[in-house]
């Protein structure tokens, strides 16, 4: 057998291993972290003397939006490197990380229009963030689904990698196209960063938090990539082997 | 190069010119659903005009919707796309030059029936004449962005509900910087910004497009 | 004179292996015949040797070069003609060899065309839409193509299918004439048909 030939079956392997070890240790910091930031953010953070409590949303709110698009572009870039290099792990890597990347899409709609009906009024503004979101959330959907309609997970793969890279060419034009036409429609543009003024504490809660959702996204994408392996190389000799298999 | 690119758009035509019906049916779709709208709400002039842009542009971009899975699901078939991904000429350019063909029997059609259309919802002068040159900067990158979710749906299981959801978050800033245009120009504004902006995303997805349309469909044959 | 090389190729369908560690050459004026039962990979094979399938292991060389990648004396010096028949049923049976020549490269005189339609006994049929022809006849105009193609591999996928007996024996001495002339040929059968090659090969897939 090549190099190439244990690279591309033998990796997986390895990782599954390794994945698993890192695991627990990752949720371990994600919790801490989230408890840190929950402690920062409820208990520390002064009350903003205009919005009251209801600002505090955003030490949620803020920090899933950030994930939302960072997570987009990592799948992007891992689906692309699959593409690319025919690196099996990687696709894997970007199929385990669309869901997490949808719900924390879903976490900001529903935490930015929580936050919406004390401050606005309305459960729904079109503002240009919140409208941002809601097409960044048909991309993910999008995504998904195009990976559920294809049979054979190789060429899923591919498909689903060629919709990443075109999505995340268009990601920053649609954001710009969004905010343009936000800005040209006056009404119900107020900006949620803007909001409260920032307070040292309140930004040390955001990212806080916002590393606490980073290290959560890198532990469940680990465990969603040990399922993808395990149900593709279910006929593997390896796999057959192990512990959590046996029946 | 030039030749096969000008022989692929005659034989595209020549087809759509025995399926005639094929076309009239996307074209009487685009009227249809334009008019729905006053009937749905006020007929009312000044709130049609007010809805005519976003509507217009919107029923164009659903007609264009409509025809995208013949531009490639009948050459998959019949292994006519096969042989094209194995010619001597790059798959990209072969794609390009069905991608003209699919914008001239599908969307340049709505274009110039547009003016009719934007008439009904009482728009004149300007923004009628904004409304139909945003179409024909607008609706190429339409076909081009629409080409690439027709490749990835070919084969697959995802029926017909599939292409939409891949395709239509990507129309969005076509349609915003288009419908942006007529509703500037009803407002007197300039709208040079807007069709410098819808030629900016025309230029950028006819670089990005064949290219991921070309590999799109190698995928799909596999 | 450029040969085909085929190293180790292995396939993968879904989750089941159709074959492993195929290995051959082919030479000039040589013949190959693929055999194997439904759903062995017969098809498989001639796909991913034309280009459009990439296989799970192994290399496919023509001329020293891969083909899989962007291959343009490949493209132009190979010919596959698939079960699909590649024909649009809305265009008459010239305008679809005419197209078909033009992709490929090859020269689409109108003179050629009609040889070619001569030569597969369809002359008659070279103004009719595709779509109102019989089967056997699609294959006929398909397999026109092999009347004004220079390319010297070709890769036919159950060329006989559908075919007369007096069809089928035209066929077999074009085949003849090309191996004679140093060209090379794959073709996945189910007939064993007597075609006279200086080497005929015989590959089957279990």
């Amino acid at each position: 057998m090549s190099a190439v030939n244990w690279f591309k079956y033998a990796a997986p392997q390895t990782f599954y291993v390794l994945a698993g070890r890192w695991i627990p240790w990752l949720y371990a910091v994600a919790i801490l972290l989230a408890i840190t930031g929950v402690y920062i953010g409820f208990a520390m953070a002064p009350t903003d003397f205009q919005q009251g409590e209801a600002y505090r949303i955003i030490f949620v709110h803020v920090p899933a939006a950030w994930m939302s698009m960072v997570i987009y572009l990592a799948m992007a870039f891992w689906a692309a490197a699959g593409l690319v290099f025919n690196t099996r792990l990687s696709s894997m890597m970007a199929q385990a990380l669309a869901p997490t990347g949808a719900l924390f899409t879903v976490l900001a709609l529903v935490t930015g229009s929580l936050w919406g009906k004390p401050t606005w009024g309305a459960w729904w503004v079109w503002d240009a963030r919140l409208t941002s979101e809601l097409i960044l959330l048909f991309l993910y959907i999008g995504f998904i689904a195009l990976r559920a309609s294809i049979d054979n997970p190789l060429r899923a793969d591919r498909a689903a990698a060629v919709l990443a890279i075109v999505g995340a060419v268009n990601v920053p034009i649609i954001y710009f196209s969004v905010r343009w036409w936000n800005t040209l429609h006056q009404g119900a543009s107020i900006n949620m960063s803007s909001a409260p003024k920032m307070a040292t504490t309140m930004l040390a809660g955001m990212l806080v938090m916002a590393l606490a959702g980073w290290i959560y996204s890198i532990a469940v994408a680990l465990v969603r990539v040990r399922c993808i392996i395990l149900e593709r190389e279910r006929h593997a000799m390896w796999v057959r082997q192990l512990e959590e298999v046996q029946p | 190069m030039a030749a096969i690119l000008i022989e692929i758009v005659r034989r595209d035509l020549l087809l759509a010119v025995r399926r005639s019906a094929d076309v009239a049916t996307v074209l009487i779709f685009f009227v249809v659903v334009a008019s729905l709208f006053p009937l749905a709400g006020n007929p009312d002039p000044v709130v049609l005009r007010n809805l005519a842009p976003g509507v217009l542009w919107v029923s164009a971009l659903l007609a264009c919707l409509l025809s995208l899975p013949r531009i490639f699901a009948g050459d998959y078939a019949d292994g006519s796309l096969e042989q094209m991904a194995i010619a001597p000429q790059p798959l990209s350019l072969l794609v390009l030059g069905k991608i003209f063909a699919h914008w001239l029997v599908s969307a340049l059609p709505l274009v110039l029936l547009a003016p009719l259309l934007g008439l009904q919802y009482g728009l004149q002068g300007e923004p009628l004449l904004v409304l139909v040159a945003a179409l024909l900067l607008g609706t190429p990158t339409l076909s081009l962005i629409g080409a690439i979710g027709a490749a990835l749906t070919l084969g697959g299981r995802g029926g017909g509900a599939l292409l939409p959801v891949l395709v239509l978050p990507l129309y969005i800033p076509v349609l915003i910087f288009g419908a942006g245009a007529v509703v500037a120009s009803q407002a007197g504004l300039e709208v040079r910004a807007y069709f410098l902006l819808l030629g900016a995303c025309f230029l950028l997805s006819l670089v990005v497009a064949p290219w991921a349309t070309a590999v799109a469909l190698r995928i799909a044959l596999e | 004179m450029s040969k085909l090389t085929v190293e180790h190729l292995a396939c993968v369908r879904g989750d089941r292996l159709l074959f492993k560690n195929i290995s051959f050459t082919l030479d000039a004026g040589e013949l190959l015949y693929v055999l194997g039962d439904n759903g062995a990979g017969k098809s498989s094979l001639l796909r991913i040797l034309c280009g459009i399938l990439i296989p799970e292991q192994g290399r496919v060389h023509w001329g020293g070069q891969d083909v899989s990648k962007d291959n343009e004396q490949y493209r132009l010096d190979s010919l596959f003609i698939s079960h699909l028949n590649g024909l649009k049923d809305d265009l008459s049976v010239s305008e679809n060899l005419r197209f078909a020549t033009y992709l490929a490269g090859e020269d689409n005189q109108e003179v050629n065309v009609n040889r070619a339609l001569d030569a597969v006994k369809l002359q008659a049929y070279a103004h009719e839409r595709v779509g109102s022809l019989s089967q056997g006849q699609r294959r006929r105009a398909s397999l026109a193509r092999l009347w004004i193609s220079r390319a010297r591999l070709w890769l036919l996928d159950e060329p006989f299918a559908a075919l007369d007996t007096a069809s089928i024996a035209i066929l077999a001495e074009r085949l003849r004439q090309h191996l004679q002339a140093g060209g090379m040929a794959i073709l996945t059968t189910h007939q064993q048909v007597d075609i006279q090659a200086a080497v005929v090969h015989q590959l089957k897939i279990a």
